[in-house]
Parts: C-alpha cells; sequence; structure tokens
C-alpha cells in the first residue's frame, strides 16, 4: 500500500489518468475538433463565398462553431466516470471533489479546448480574417473556452444521470454562455477594425477568473447530488 | 423566534397560513390592478411624444420588473432549501418558475407590441428585450432540468444549484447585453430612453407595481400549495382537513 496521495497529488494522477484514457480513445478527442471544423464549413455555404463578406461574420462564425463543440464536447466529459463508479470513489475518497473535478476539467479542456484554439487561425484564415486577428482569436478562444468548460461542467454535472442529457446541457448553459460570445466576438471584431481589443479581453479574463473560483464549488455540489440522489 | 421558523417549514401549518392568506392578495390584487389600470389607462395624461401608445407601459413595466424580481426570489427559496434542507423552500422555489416565466414572457410580448408603433418593427435586438429573451431561456432551463427528474429531491437540489448560478449570471449577462448594443446600435433607441417621467404618469406604474406584486403573492400563494398537495399526497394530515 503507498502513502494516500496529497491533494496536489490527487490532482495530477487525476490529470494524467484522464490525459492517458484521452491517448487510448483518441476519437473522442478528435471528433469535436472536426465538428467544428464542419461547422465553421456551413457558414459559407449557408451565406456567401466572398471572402469580403465573410470577414465582417468570421469573428462570430468562429466563436460560435467553437462554443457548440466544446459543449458537444462536454456532454460525456463525467459520463463514464458515473457509470462504472469511479465518480462514487472520488466523492468517498476523503480528497475535495471541487479540486479532483477541476483537475479532470483542466484534463478535459487540454484535449478538446486547446486543440480548438490551435486550429482557429487556420479556421479564421479560411473565413477571411487577416493574420493580425490571429493573435486577439486565439486568446479569446483560449479564455473562453476555458470558461466554458467550467460552466458545462457544472451543467454536465447536473444533466449526468438524466434521459437525453445532452439537449439539457445546451439549454441549460448556452444562455449562460452568452456574454462570453458577446465579449469573444467583440473582442475579434474590435481588433479587425483596427482598434485595441484590450477591453474585452480583459472582461473574458475576469469571467475565466470567476468562473475558476467559484465554478468548481457549484459543479462539486452538483455532482454529489447527482452520485448521491 | 426558531420555533416559529420551524413550524412555518411544516408542510401542514404552512398550507393553513397560505389558506387563509391567499384570499386576501387575491382580492387587493384585483382592487389594485384596477385601479392602476384606471389611472394609468384612463387618467394618465398621453405622452407628448408617443400620443396614447405609451400606456403599454403600464402593463409591459411591471411584468419586466416582476420577471427579476421572482427569479431572484426562486433562486433565494432554492438556497435557503438548498443549506438548510427545508422542503418548503424547495417547493416555494418550484412554485416560482413557471410564474416567472410567464412575467417575462408578457415583458417580451408586451415589448415587442410596443416595438411596432415606436420602432416600426416588432423586435429589435435592444439591451432590454435581448437580456429579457436570455431570462427567459434560463427560466425554461431551469423547469427543463427540473422536470428531468423522475426524483423530486434530486430534481430539487440539481435545479437549486442551477437557479443559484443562473442568478450569479445575470447581472453579468445583462451587462454584457447593454455594452454589446450600445456599440452596435447607438442611436436608434435613445427615443425610448426618456427623460425624467412625469408624476402623473409615475404614481400609475408604482401603483400596478404594487398590484403586480399582489397578484404574484396570490399566485405563489396557490401554487405553493399546490406543490404541497403534490408533495404530501401520502401524508395523514391532508384527511383531517378534508
Amino acid at each position: 500500500m503507498s502513502e494516500p496521495a496529497g491533494l496536489i497529488g490527487a490532482m495530477r494522477l487525476v490529470v494524467r489518468r484522464e490525459l492517458t484514457l484521452a491517448w487510448r480513445r483518441w476519437d473522442e478527442v478528435t471528433q469535436p475538433l472536426i465538428f467544428y471544423l464542419v461547422v465553421t464549413t456551413l457558414f459559407p455555404l449557408a451565406t456567401t463565398p466572398e471572402l469580403a463578406v465573410l470577414r465582417t461574420v468570421g469573428g462570430g462564425v468562429v466563436w460560435v462553431a467553437a462554443l457548440l463543440s466544446s459543449l458537444l464536447a462536454l456532454e460525456s466529459v463525467f459520463r463514464s466516470d458515473v457509470e462504472d463508479g469511479t465518480m462514487e470513489q472520488w466523492v468517498l475518497s476523503g480528497q475535495p471533489l471541487a479540486w479532483l473535478l477541476l483537475a479532470k476539467v483542466v484534463a478535459h479542456w487540454v484535449m478538446t479546448g486547446l486543440p480548438l484554439v490551435l486550429v482557429s487561425p487556420a479556421v479564421a484564415a479560411a473565413l477571411g480574417l487577416p493574420g493580425s486577428v490571429w493573435p486577439v482569436i486565439v486568446t479569446s478562444l483560449a479564455l473562453g473556452t476555458a470558461t466554458l468548460s467550467v460552466l458545462g461542467g457544472i451543467g454536465a454535472a447536473l444533466t449526468v444521470g438524466v434521459r437525453r442529457g445532452s439537449v439539457l446541457l445546451s439549454l441549460l448553459v448556452l444562455p449562460l454562455a452568452m456574454p462570453l460570445l458577446v465579449f469573444g466576438a467583440r473582442s475579434v471584431e474590435q481588433s479587425l477594425a483596427g482598434q485595441s481589443a484590450a477591453g474585452p479581453l480583459q472582461l473574458l479574463a475576469a469571467m475565466f477568473f470567476l468562473a475558476w473560483s467559484l465554478g468548481p464549488l457549484a459543479m462539486s455540489a452538483a455532482m454529489r447530488i447527482s452520485v448521491e440522489g | 423566534m426558531w420555533t416559529w421558523i420551524h413550524k412555518l417549514g411544516s408542510p401542514p401549518h404552512a398550507f393553513r397560513i397560505l389558506e387563509r392568506l391567499a384570499p386576501w392578495l387575491g382580492w387587493a390584487a384585483l382592487i389594485v390592478i384596477l385601479e392602476g389600470a384606471y389611472w394609468g389607462l384612463v387618467r394618465a395624461p398621453a405622452d407628448y411624444q408617443q400620443g396614447e401608445g405609451f400606456r403599454i407601459l403600464y402593463v409591459h413595466a411591471p411584468a419586466a420588473w416582476m420577471s427579476l424580481f421572482v427569479y431572484v426570489l426562486m433562486a433565494l427559496a432554492a438556497a435557503v432549501g438548498l443549506i438548510w434542507r427545508i422542503k418548503l423552500a424547495h417547493a416555494a422555489a418550484a412554485a416560482c418558475a413557471p410564474v416567472g416565466a410567464s412575467f417575462t414572457f408578457l415583458a417580451l410580448a408586451t415589448g415587442s407590441i410596443w416595438g411596432k408603433p415606436m420602432w416600426g418593427t416588432w423586435w429589435v435586438w435592444d439591451a432590454r428585450l435581448t437580456s429579457e429573451l436570455i431570462l427567459l431561456f434560463l427560466y425554461l432551463g431551469y423547469m427543463a432540468l427540473r422536470s428531468s427528474f423522475d426524483d423530486r429531491d434530486r430534481a430539487d437540489r440539481a435545479s437549486a444549484v442551477l437557479a443559484i448560478v443562473g442568478v450569479i449570471n445575470v447581472p453579468i449577462i445583462h451587462y454584457s447585453v447593454e455594452w454589446w448594443t450600445t456599440l452596435h446600435q447607438p442611436a436608434s433607441v435613445t427615443r425610448l430612453a426618456k427623460p425624467a417621467i412625469a408624476l402623473p404618469m409615475l404614481v400609475p406604474l408604482f401603483i400596478m407595481l404594487a398590484g403586480y406584486q399582489l397578484y404574484f403573492g396570490w399566485l405563489l400563494c396557490r401554487r405553493l400549495q399546490g406543490e404541497i398537495l403534490r408533495r404530501e399526497r401520502s401524508a395523514g394530515w391532508l384527511k383531517e382537513i378534508g
């Protein structure tokens, strides 16, 4: 028997386990990314192939697609753990559940949010957005998807035991995520117009810190209800 | 003091209090709303810009105000239920949600009807309309989550978490939307951002607001009684009431 892990050790174990699992089930990581690319392809087909027109809505398209794709990935974030009893062990483990779930969300973001952020310059280029706005797109999406991971994590913890949970999750989380969309798309738009995007980015950062400080508490409360109930 | 609160939390006791309270609130609401409607729709002077059309304000503004008030009340009740494990508070939150959603819908519908003569369209992406719409989505999400559980206790606690998360988000949503619209459409809505409203127009508004509050109080009493009956349907004390 080894020594019981400390808090940091336990979190590290959770992250490592998640990354190992993701490595073995590669399709779960790539699917949201492909979904993201497919959704962004829909917009030029539905509106116009002209880059000059697409450029005006490009920031919004990237953001809407990222929001939907992240939510799609978040739907299953806790499902297998709850179904095979891992989550019950976490609840009973004596470690603070909020921190374990936070570690889980971090790992989840690294696997689904980060790739999405990394391909977004390519998507932006395809939508006619100039290279000067890429840093803003990457920064805003990184902050936004990380915040959404926590918001969606709360929703996923609430709906994990529910039939047709995926539609319900979107219904719960999308209204809460609308400020992210406002600030995110706005930052891209401002940067495209040649203005400083610092204002909306700072607001995104504020929401990021709010979500990451209070969100895990709500997540653990929700998870206890789902597991114990 | 504490025994009084504990007594209030017991379903039979609360049911009897609500039964006694409801008719008072109901009749008071009817009288005050009629009074407010008379003063607002007949006696208040017509607006110099909007003519008679502005009178829909007396239906619209209290509904919009109530939609937020009910949401905050619902979240408070949910928090009380979650923290002190009071079933009655959960029942109150459950009773609030559809009423609040209805107020939100009323505010949206009247706002849209008001917008037709004022803005020339049924809908504009105005800050107040948009954040009201998002509030409606929040209510609908809350109700959807509540109805998706078979177990009432779990439905209570899960939806309570959602209500609390939602109420923290309401100001963020409000200000983000406000910021978004002020940047996008600067001048088109300033017509409705009136200067200080004249006193003869303001007084009926407050009367209507009081009327809406009383009406909500009456609805809450009756809905809460319904919730108690549904939750306690196998309890012995119900037979005593008959």
